[in-house]
């Protein structure tokens, strides 16, 4: 009887802490969704809960010609869409040949890959720079592309962790049946990838989303500008003194990519776990 | 009978795609003699001026020169731009060796193959053979060099920087020209009073943070995904998709939010406090209250992440394992202690490593929270919450201590790597690579 009635109060504490965790998780995102709809555009406000709605702080997003929120939107859309096509294909391919293949190098290029991911991002960005600006690249959108993509092999210890836990018999025996090495990967290993593949491109697509340390050195002229930096420099220069604007712009950020991640986290929980066992 | 052989290893060291020739492999020996041209003719004109490059970091230092009777401003070499050529160039050198190699190599093996009675391959065939044997190879030709170019040569670059003087006042290219210094840098960062004390505030506090930011997210991580999955509790599914959320949202836009929400004067966080009679708290301003304040907002970060690859784990536990602790007449914390956590640390050790490490370079939390502020007076250029990498990204962008910055960068470096290089030869994947197959 004792028993029952403790198991209760468990129960109901182990909801009461859900429910904690979960109005933490939810609160900020809910409050920048009711201050973008602020009349005003200062941070402070009395209540949680404007009293008044109003639309104007995303419609100034596309208006105000000082601020081309609608050119960076489309901007950043292009680059990321761009670098995920073309990280993805570079990922795999050469995962795929990392995970599949015995051959001299290997070893020492995963071992070379795991240390190059130890260098601070950044600390190569100077030599980058140089390099752009004697390729002509500078404020291009194509330097972005290419420096994102180039960069995304290191990350993909996951993918080869992935195809590692695909047993080998498939492929020899598509091998013995006389298949092709491109046929295997295409036929074979490619339809049975899915879940990984989803995995990289969503992570490249949102990386650029988020990255303005290198899109900052790398767009100087505000047209070129990706949303990262926009935003940052939003924040940066006006802080206090336009935060309804800010508000809008970050919901307008954040919905797509929060619905992504909600609706592919069957794909993300398969990612992060493959890549974990597998160290 | 090694007639073949030696002809063509001898033409082929005279000229690369000679020995093709002789081999009868018209079109690979074509474009190999078309490679050879096109190299020799880049490297002709470049590679005394890369070595001496290199070597000197440039001599002449811009000014005025007259000619006539007219001053005249002349350019100066630019040592930052002589380095960075002239390693692209000895980069290009290495490769064009190798490729020579190989072509000597191929016409050794062919020349013999031809001794023996066999004809040389031709192109198609040669094609047929890389497709097949050379599968690897061909899939990284391309990711490689990516990463030679652009990741790869600029680190060599970054490193090569720190036994220069490029820094601000004195030695900004193109107005003075940059010397090797050898070890300097080294010296100053750690003796110099003003930067070794920097240096060692900083170092701790990255150090602590590293610690408290991976154990903090990696144990909220435990405790909600085991909540989540406990006994009695319904809509799983729904817990999980809410507390994905902050995972979900673009890290950039959730920690400029999370700056305004911790603002000291109109932040909503503050406005609970003093309406529930407490006072204000310094949430961003107080060299104390700052490093707390990323330690929870990294915690508001880091825990789903880690609580989406514990609950990936904990379905993977072997429920039987739970049915003979019952039938032992384990209770729940017996069979936490003795079955999930065993379980979850043995899955995730390198995991835990690798995030530490991501910790110690965890650009992201700090430059947009606080952006290493307070300032600290006691500090060259860096403020209370800076951890080494946002320093070295302010002594780079903002200051240009160059040689400096990448004198921490590669202190840096030598932290993480030795770190991850230890875990990841102990993990179970390196070892047992080939057995889980």
């Amino acid at each position: 009887m004792t028993n029952r009635k403790s198991n209760y109060i468990l129960t109901a504490l182990k909801y009461v802490i859900l429910i904690a965790i979960a109005v933490c998780c939810i609160y900020p995102a809910l409050w920048v969704v009711l201050s973008s709809l602020r009349p005003g555009t200062s941070l402070y406000s009395p209540t949680l809960i404007p009293e008044t709605f109003t639309l104007a702080h995303y419609r100034e997003l596309f208006n105000n010609p000082s601020f081309q929120y609608g050119k960076w939107y489309l901007n950043t859309l292009k680059i990321a869409t761009l670098t995920m096509l073309f990280s993805t294909i570079l990922v795999t391919l050469s995962m795929y040949a990392l995970s599949r293949f015995r051959f001299k190098s290997r070893k020492s290029m995963l071992t070379s890959m795991l240390i190059l991911g130890m260098f601070p991002g950044f600390m190569s960005m100077i030599a980058i720079f140089i390099l752009m600006l004697q390729l002509n690249l500078l404020d291009t959108h194509a330097a972005l592309i290419l420096v994102y993509s180039a960069g995304s092999v290191l990350g993909g210890f996951v993918v080869k962790g992935y195809y590692d836990t695909i047993p080998r018999s498939l492929d020899e025996a598509a091998r013995i049946d006389g298949a092709s090495h491109m046929q295997v990967f295409l036929k074979i290993m490619l339809p049975l990838s899915k879940p990984i593949l989803t995995y990289v491109a969503l992570t490249q697509f949102t990386g650029v989303w988020g990255d303005f340390i290198f899109a900052r050195l790398v767009l100087r002229s505000k047209e070129n500008w990706t949303l990262a930096v926009g935003m940052w420099d939003l924040v940066a220069s006006y802080q206090n003194s336009n935060f309804t604007l800010f508000a809008a712009g970050a919901v307008l950020i954040a919905i797509p990519i929060t619905l992504l991640f909600i609706f592919l986290q069957r794909f993300l929980v398969q990612g992060l776990t493959s890549g974990a066992s597998k160290g | 009978m090694n007639g073949h052989r030696n002809a063509a290893t001898i033409l082929s060291v005279l000229c690369m795609g000679l020995g093709q020739l002789y081999n009868r492999q018209w079109i690979k020996g074509l474009l190999l003699l078309v490679f050879n041209a096109a190299a020799l003719s880049y490297f002709i004109s470049n590679l005394g001026t890369a070595i001496w490059g290199i070597v000197t970091l440039g001599e002449k230092t811009q000014g005025l020169e007259k000619v006539g009777r007219l001053m005249v401003p002349v350019e100066g070499d630019h040592s930052i731009y002589l380095l960075i050529g002239g390693l692209i160039t000895i980069f290009a050198l290495a490769i064009y060796l190798t490729v020579y190699g190989m072509s000597i190599k191929d016409a050794y093996r062919t020349g013999g193959e031809r001794d023996a009675g066999k004809t040389p391959a031709n192109f198609k065939q040669t094609w047929a053979y890389i497709t097949d044997k050379k599968f690897p190879i061909l899939l990284l030709a391309l990711p490689v060099s990516g990463v030679l170019l652009l990741t790869i040569m600029p680190i060599i670059f970054m490193i090569l920087l720190a036994f220069t003087n490029y820094s601000s006042p004195d030695h900004i290219p193109p107005a003075s020209l940059v010397d090797w210094v050898g070890f300097q840098t080294f010296k100053d960062l750690l003796t110099l009073k003003t930067w070794s004390r920097t240096f060692v505030g900083v170092f701790t506090w990255t150090i602590i943070w590293a610690v408290l930011a991976t154990v903090t997210t990696y144990f909220g991580g435990i405790l909600v995904a085991l909540l989540i999955e406990s006994k009695g509790i319904r809509f799983k599914k729904l817990w999980r998709t809410i507390f994905i959320i902050p995972y979900a949202i673009p890290q950039l836009i959730s920690l400029l939010v999370m700056r305004n929400l911790f603002n000291g004067q109109f932040g909503p966080i503050n406005q609970y406090l003093s309406y529930f009679g407490l006072g204000k708290l310094p949430w961003l301003t107080d060299p104390l209250w700052a490093k707390v304040t990323v330690i929870i907002v990294n915690m508001w970060v880091g825990i789903p992440v880690s609580m989406v690859l514990i609950l990936g784990i904990l379905t993977a536990i072997p429920k039987d394992l739970y049915e003979a602790a019952d039938v032992d007449g384990a209770s729940g914390f017996q069979k936490f202690k003795i079955i999930t956590m065993p379980f979850i640390l043995f899955s995730t050790a390198p995991i835990l490593i690798m995030q530490f490490a991501g910790n110690i370079n965890n650009f992201n939390v700090i430059f947009l929270l606080t952006n290493g502020d307070p300032v600290n007076g006691n500090y060259q250029y860096a403020g209370s919450t800076d951890l080494l990498v946002t320093w070295l990204y302010k002594l780079t962008l903002n200051n240009s201590k160059f040689n400096m910055s990448s004198a921490i960068g590669i202190i840096i470096f030598l932290l993480v790597a030795s770190l991850s290089i230890w875990s990841y030869r102990r993990s179970r994947s390196y070892k047992e690579e080939d057995m889980v197959q």
